[in-house]
């Protein structure tokens, strides 16, 4: 099975679930309501089977990866537009393998979550919900699918841009077809955001393409493939501005400080289970790119730029984490609540030490399990009660102890709770940073503090206190909500305390990460000894 | 500190080897299994475990003593050098670099005596909050953090690394919050919860930025790769960690200037109280500090800031716990104090390390019980907690009032009560520093002892004492035997623990091999006890004098400037309301603000510039689309150019 296009394979069968949902009846055919309920049935079952049969693949996938094998596998290399170097080429090394896996367990949890956000709902005021394709929804979020897996998979810079580009689009119908409130406002913010992100983008990936053109390594023959180009030595101000190109784009993508205000707008027009995909994979992208591309591709430029990234990583740990304290919109919070974490991540991947990127590479698939479960639980609340308004709620735990107790522990996640997944990566990503910078890693720290308040105040604010009037019909969780949630939970908490078998895969990845970055881990002035003495006991006399 | 001395004191802590645990010990695992499957049964199965659930959770906090019982009477059969042992019991969080987390369990002295505190005082409390709880019908789901406290707990005491001690540290004050707010319905307790976890949370800042710090310097976060390495570090270093533990210690335990959370912390039940915020998690502080023993031995500047923190808090405490009516909150305020005695013992060094321990045992017995004690007054009185509508419960409630009065003897500390054993030792050590310093921190001690002594007198006359001042329709009855008998316990407790540990230097000779070099008994009955025996009594004559010969007054007196300010918790509060607080608030308002027009409006407006105004970009949204796609074209085209130049 070595031979076995998984990654080609596993991005295509949700590409086969969008045709499949596209060849069904719409909603123009003849029949009844009835009828049309029954066909749009069909299509989120559809979708539902497909991500599933996506999920068992990469699992699969996992299993066959070798951690200590080299450092891409299941690659695949065709020539595409042979006059230009460009290469239809994947591979997967432990980074986005994980990552991968991620989306993959993130999109049935989400068409779970979703089922009914498509159809709209009457608005408080008593509108007629507007009238929506659910076979469109379904199809943007299984072709969106596709392109979250090539993103993570491509191998080939220009391969690697297109997917880059395309994944806005579904993405920007979710939000401003299916989104609520200023979603058309929001949708196009996004949109320009990215846009201009992606152009900067486009020239870097051009001129690194013309660079390589001109290199001996490369025998002169400009190639776009990532192997190719990591070869290339390039002088170090071509290395600074390409950085930059591509730094830009992903940090407008992560979303890092001062490019993040566009992810509150956008995060709280799209629907839930939109914006798990937008903050939890979508974003995943920017901060995957840096450690990818930037750290890879521009290893001087990178350490040219450290000081600078540092700086805007911690200011947008704590700035956006004291702007979330002030929000009254349940779903802006948690937006900024990402924001802060996404400035943990960045910071974790510029220390540049093994614990820093590890830490920043496991917090992205955490903090996607986390927040996707802390947005979708807030979504099923702001479902029932119908406003994102923090003040109008007050005293759910009573009338839905499994919501209120769900969300509490979502929420314990974005804290990073010992015991829950987010705390390994975030310690790690803070052990990491302190060993080379002391003050902006003890800044950062101050972080848990910021982060204990926001969460908690919110939960306070929602979940305690006497029982509001318009909460106190608010049936609990359903079994089709909690299968959505359940899951997630779960991970969190099974990553928490056992988070070796996702280390052991990110671990060797980062390592050439490092090595191809020409940096190393700090050397302790006074290192310990005794615990190796430990480890010699550990191994004579204690259990398997 | 010279570099000898340093040596000699670092020796006791790094010198003795840890073991593999062996037989019957190398089951460690168990007893955090016990409780933590407790918790997550009884959590995760909702209301059909309703009937059973408190039933479980003490099972599994007794099958967890059981077991500490067994551990402690093998690793008595060891000679005393060979006491330390340890269980790896799997790879937390695998080697990356060099650090490295596997979940390692030391069993030695120092943890085996608060195994069997959190335990076997533990199971008592959960036994008496059968009774307690017996009205509420979330008595299950109150079981269950409870057992996830006590899981959480022992990690803490038994991990063999400090970043497992940081996960039962946050994990404790996680189970702090929950059982805080178990009555979340009041606000009053959701909001002195948050208050909680947020106060811990800033000393948990002090903890990580400590095990940060050990693991720039040393590479290593294993208490046996720091201890041994500790040495080699330089001074400056040394006492940063210090005090960034220091700081850790002052969230966990209430300790300046971080106490203000204990006294809201009583919103929670009352056994929450007694199991937590006095016997058991409020002390963790003191267990970090005596763990890191090696650290704190070479560096004087820490430990001298442990001991200012330690007495500045003993006095602190007892001032509160002078002026407040709530019967919990005066017993609060005391534990703060209380506390405090045993930070300024750890902080004397190894003189004070086991004197800390012996009074944090004895301390677990005797304010357990009179938490329990509290909780059985308040129980048969209606929920009232204001000592001036209770009085002459002494007959009505016959044995809250003979177990309460047995804690009170051994708070205030006349022999032969526990707190005679492990108080007067402390100040005995304080005294023997010597210097300005040990001066000040002795007479800080005695004069705790008297203040303690007259609080305690005015706690005990207010409530058993004299005229009924009960409200109507109240009708006082005393407690069931599934409340009093741990009651009774407790007070056996009180009662002879502190002897048990003392006399013949058992509990110092035995804690030895682990904080170091005993301290040189003075003996008991030293001149330093008789001053300390008279100045108890002058404090409690004085609270005869002022509530016992006296009538209290239903409503509370004006009182002087002091009272006043003791009453409002010495201005703790307002003083994080201003200096904290408000200006948090103003700074949150202003971000937002600024994130509002400041950045996003810099954006809007160049979006403005750009598209026209910002109001039709919300309107002509398709518009964007068609240009989306136009300016897609533009890129694929300047690509198709870009490629075309550069082949030709």
């Amino acid at each position: 099975m070595s031979n076995f296009p998984w990654l080609t394979v596993s991005g295509a069968i949700p590409l086969v679930g969008t045709l499949a949902v596209c060849l069904t009846p719409g909603r123009s055919a003849p029949g009844s309501d009835a009828d049309r309920r029954s066909r749009d049935l069909l299509v989120k079952r559809i979708a539902l089977v497909f991500t599933l049969i996506t999920l068992g693949v990469t699992i699969a996938m996992a299993v066959a990866f070798k951690p200590g094998g080299p450092r891409f596998q299941f690659t695949q290399v065709y020539q595409w537009i042979p006059q230009f170097g460009v290469h239809y080429a994947v591979g997967a090394d432990g980074i986005a393998l994980v990552l991968i896996l991620m989306t993959t367990v993130l999109m049935p949890v989400v068409i779970l979550a979703s089922w009914n956000d498509a159809e709209g709902s009457a608005s408080p005021a008593g509108e007629a919900p507007p009238k929506r394709s659910v076979k469109t929804y379904f199809a943007l979020l299984l072709v969106l699918e596709t392109m979250m897996i090539g993103v993570f998979a491509a191998t080939d810079v220009f391969l690697f841009y297109v997917f880059f580009e395309a994944m806005l689009i579904p993405m920007y119908f979710m939000i401003g077809s299916y989104g609520v409130g200023q979603r058309q406002y929001a949708a196009v913010k996004f949109l320009l955001y990215s846009l201009l992100g992606g152009l900067l983008m486009l020239v870097a990936v051009i001129a690194l393409y013309v660079i390589s053109a001109q290199s001996a390594v490369l025998h002169h023959q400009g190639s776009f493939l990532f192997t190719d180009l990591s070869r290339v030595v390039l002088d170090p101000t071509a290395q600074k501005w390409l950085f930059l190109g591509f730094f830009v784009a992903f940090a407008i993508k992560a979303p890092l400080w001062p490019f993040h205000t566009w992810l509150p707008d956008a995060a709280t027009a799209a629907q839930p289970g939109a914006a798990v995909l937008l903050v939890g994979v979508l974003d995943k992208v920017g901060t995957f790119g840096m450690i990818r591309y930037c750290l890879d591709l521009f290893p001087s430029a990178s350490h040219y730029f450290t000081p600078l990234v540092i700086a805007l990583a911690v200011i947008g740990i704590l700035y956006a984490a004291i702007v979330a304290i002030g929000q009254a919109d349940l779903k802006r919070l948690i937006a900024y609540t990402s924001v802060s974490h996404f400035g943990l991540i960045t910071l974790g991947i510029f220390a540049m030490t093994s614990q820093g990127q590890v830490g920043a590479t496991l917090y992205m698939v955490n903090h996607g399990f986390a927040t996707g479960a802390l947005f979708l639980i807030a979504g099923f609340m702001i479902a029932r009660r119908r406003s994102q308004q923090i003040a109008d709620y007050g005293g759910v735990q009573k009338v839905a102890p499994v919501l209120a107790g769900l969300f509490l522990i979502a929420g314990l996640a974005g804290l990073a709770m010992p015991g829950l997944s987010t705390f390994v990566s975030e310690f790690l990503v803070l052990i990491g940073t302190f060993t080379r910078y002391e003050v902006a890693a003890a800044l950062a720290t101050v972080g848990i503090i910021l982060a204990a308040i926001y969460i908690l105040w919110m939960y306070q604010r929602t979940m305690t206190g006497p029982v509001r009037e318009d909460v106190a019909a608010m049936p609990d969780l359903r079994a089709r909500e909690l299968w959505a949630v359940g899951p997630l939970i779960a991970l969190v908490i099974v990553l928490g305390v056992y988070p070796k078998p996702v280390i052991d895969m990110i671990n060797p990845a980062v390592h050439k990460t490092l090595v191809q970055a020409h940096s190393t881990d700090p050397v302790p002035p006074h290192p310990a000894t005794v615990v190796l003495d430990t480890a010699a006991a550990h191994k004579n006399g204690s259990k398997p | 500190m010279t570099g000898s001395l340093a040596g000699a004191l670092a020796g006791p802590g790094a010198a003795v080897a840890t073991l593999p645990a062996t037989g019957v010990q190398d089951l460690a695992w168990l007893l955090l299994a016990f409780p933590a499957a407790g918790a997550v049964i009884l959590l995760l199965g909702g209301k059909r475990t309703n009937a059973w659930g408190h039933l479980l959770g003490c099972a599994t906090s007794l099958a967890a003593f059981a077991y500490g019982v067994i551990a402690f009477v093998t690793m008595l059969g060891y000679p005393a050098s060979q006491r330390s042992r340890e269980v790896r019991v799997y790879d937390w969080i695998p080697a990356i670099g060099r650090f490295h987390v596997p979940l390692g369990l030391r069993l030695d002295q120092l943890s085996i005596c608060f195994v069997l505190l959190i335990t076997g005082v533990g199971s008592l409390i959960l036994i008496y909050a059968i009774g307690y709880m017996s009205h509420d019908p979330e008595r299950r789901r109150f079981f269950g953090y409870l057992n996830l406290f006590i899981a959480a707990m022992l990690l803490l005491v038994l991990a063999d690394n400090y970043v497992a001690l940081y996960a039962g540290w946050e994990g404790v004050g996680l189970a702090s919050y929950l059982l805080i707010g178990f009555w979340q319905f009041k606000p009053s307790a959701a909001v002195a919860a948050k208050k909680a976890f947020i106060a811990n949370r800033v000393g948990d800042l002090g903890l990580s930025l400590a095990i940060m710090l050990m693991f720039f310097t040393f590479g290593s976060v294993s208490f046996s790769g720091v201890f041994g390495a500790v040495h080699t570090a330089s001074g400056g270093t040394i006492t940063a960690i210090g005090l960034l533990l220091l700081l850790g210690a002052c969230g966990k335990s209430a300790q300046l200037p971080l106490q203000s959370w204990l006294l809201d912390a009583m919103e929670g039940p009352t056994p929450v109280s007694a199991l937590i915020h006095a016997a058991t998690m409020v002390t963790a502080g003191v267990y970090l500090i005596v763990r890191s023993a090696p650290i704190f031995n070479l560096s004087s500047d820490a430990r001298l800031a442990v001991t200012v923190v330690g007495a500045a808090t003993l006095l602190f405490g007892a001032i509160i716990g002078c002026a407040k009516d709530d019967i919990k909150k005066a017993l609060a305020g005391s534990t703060m104090s209380q506390i405090g005695y045993m930070m300024l013992a750890a902080g004397l060094g190894p003189v004070g390390y086991a004197l800390a321990i012996a009074h944090l045992l004895s301390h677990g017995f005797f304010k357990a019980g009179l938490f329990l004690g509290a909780g059985s007054v308040k129980h048969g009185m209606n929920d009232e907690v204001d000592m001036r509508r209770f009085g002459g419960l002494a007959t009505v409630m016959k044995i809250t009032f003979v177990t309460f009065t047995f804690g009170y003897l051994a708070i205030i500390g006349i022999p032969p009560f526990s707190g005679f054993f492990t108080k007067d030792p402390i100040i005995d050590a304080a005294y023997s520093k010597g210097g300005t310093s040990g001066a000040i921190l002795g007479t800080a001690a005695l004069l705790g002892a008297g203040i303690t002594a007259f609080y305690m007198t005015r706690v005990m006359f207010m409530t058993f004492g004299r005229k009924r001042r009960w409200d109507d329709g109240v009708h006082p009855h005393e407690s069931p035997p599934v409340m009093t008998s741990p009651m009774v316990i407790l007070a056996i407790g009180s009662l002879c623990a502190g002897g048990f540990l003392m006399l013949s230097s058992r509990l110092i000779d035995f804690l030895q091999p682990v904080v170091g070099t005993p301290p040189l008994s003075h003996g008991f009955f030293t001149p330093v006890s008789d001053i300390s025996l008279a100045v108890v009594v002058v404090g409690a004559a004085l609270g005869w004098l002022m509530y016992g010969r006296r009538e209290v007054p239903v409503t509370a007196p004006h009182g002087s400037l002091v009272t006043v300010a003791a009453r409002k918790d010495l201005y703790g509060d307002a003083l994080n309301e201003s200096v904290l607080m408000r200006p948090g608030q103003w700074l949150t308002r202003l971000s937002v603000y600024f994130d509002n027009r400041g950045i996003d409006g810099l954006v809007n407006t160049v979006a403005a510039i750009m598209g026209g105004s910002s109001g039709r970009m919300r309107k002509v949204q398709t518009g964007f689309v068609r240009s989306y796609a136009l300016s897609m074209l533009i890129g694929a085209l300047l690509l198709v150019g870009a490629l075309l130049l550069v082949r030709l």
